[in-house]
């Protein structure tokens, strides 16, 4: 049974993340997907087989192997892009803080 | 609860601007900036090179497991101490253009302050881009990882 996907669910996991920043810069085969991951194989799989459902990730046939690309186009769609890099700005500006308080008490 | 910082991109603009309230006094932010020392352990990186004048520049870079993964310079073009720094930011080895920085130090109370960075980019392509990157921020391990697997494919 497929069960519809919602993607903001999909790239709620941090190992799908991963995924979707690997495949961002090049396409993929499964295999070399999976090898960067400690996870079992069918696990990565598993995660492959989401993200496709709903549409995040595209395959594409190359002779006999199957490689994974981002669909750019939904990836538009459904991620804001501004969150994880205000994150990451306020990850660094509460290290800075937290360094700051630190440095003041000392 | 409203968010610390913030970041404006506006649509179609080559340009952001994040802002960020801090609970330190304006001196101990600016600190943070000033001091190598300080600079680094914030930004978990490695100063080489930090020359706060005008005119001066900086470099810095991020290794890990023993190789530099990153690095980043730019020139100093006005340091106000509590007040200003204004200067390009390159990175280092990337198809990225050379940015432009305005950060502007503003003390709120004797025990608050805000920074607010303004960063106009090449184009609104490369804004876009360079945003999109930390989609993959605190992700290093595998974005390493890649890089490694890169490597022997050559």
């Amino acid at each position: 049974m497929n069960l519809r996907r919602d993607v903001f669910q999909a790239i709620a996991d941090p190992t799908r993340r991963t995924i979707l920043l690997l495949v961002a810069s090049q396409s993929m085969t499964a295999g070399a997907i999976a090898s960067n991951f400690d996870t079992a194989r069918p696990t990565v799989s598993k995660h492959l087989q989401i993200l496709t459902e709903c549409e995040l990730l595209q395959q594409e046939q190359d002779g006999r192997e199957i490689y994974y690309h981002l669909n750019a186009k939904k990836m538009k769609e459904v991620a804001d892009f501004i969150e994880p890099f205000r994150k990451m700005w306020d990850d660094r500006f509460n290290k800075l803080e937290a360094v700051m308080k630190n440095y003041k008490n000392k | 609860m409203e968010q610390k910082t913030k970041v404006n991109a506006e649509d179609g603009k080559q340009e952001i601007v994040i802002t960020r309230e801090f609970d330190l006094p304006l001196e101990l932010l600016f600190k943070a900036y000033e001091e190598p020392k300080l600079f680094e352990q914030w930004m978990g990186t490695k100063v080489l090179k930090m020359e706060n004048k005008t005119h001066g520049s900086y470099a810095f870079e991020t290794s890990y497991n023993g190789s530099v993964v990153f690095r980043a310079n730019g020139t100093i073009h006005e340091f106000i101490p509590n007040q200003r720094i204004t200067r390009t930011f390159e990175m280092e080895n990337t198809a990225f253009p050379v940015q432009l920085e305005y950060l502007e130090f503003e003390k709120l109370t004797d025990d608050t302050s805000r920074l607010t960075m303004h960063i106009v980019f090449k184009s609104t392509e490369f804004r876009n881009q360079l945003m999109q990157m930390p989609f993959a921020q605190g992700l290093n391990m595998a974005h390493n990882k890649l890089q490694e697997i890169a490597r022997k494919l050559k």
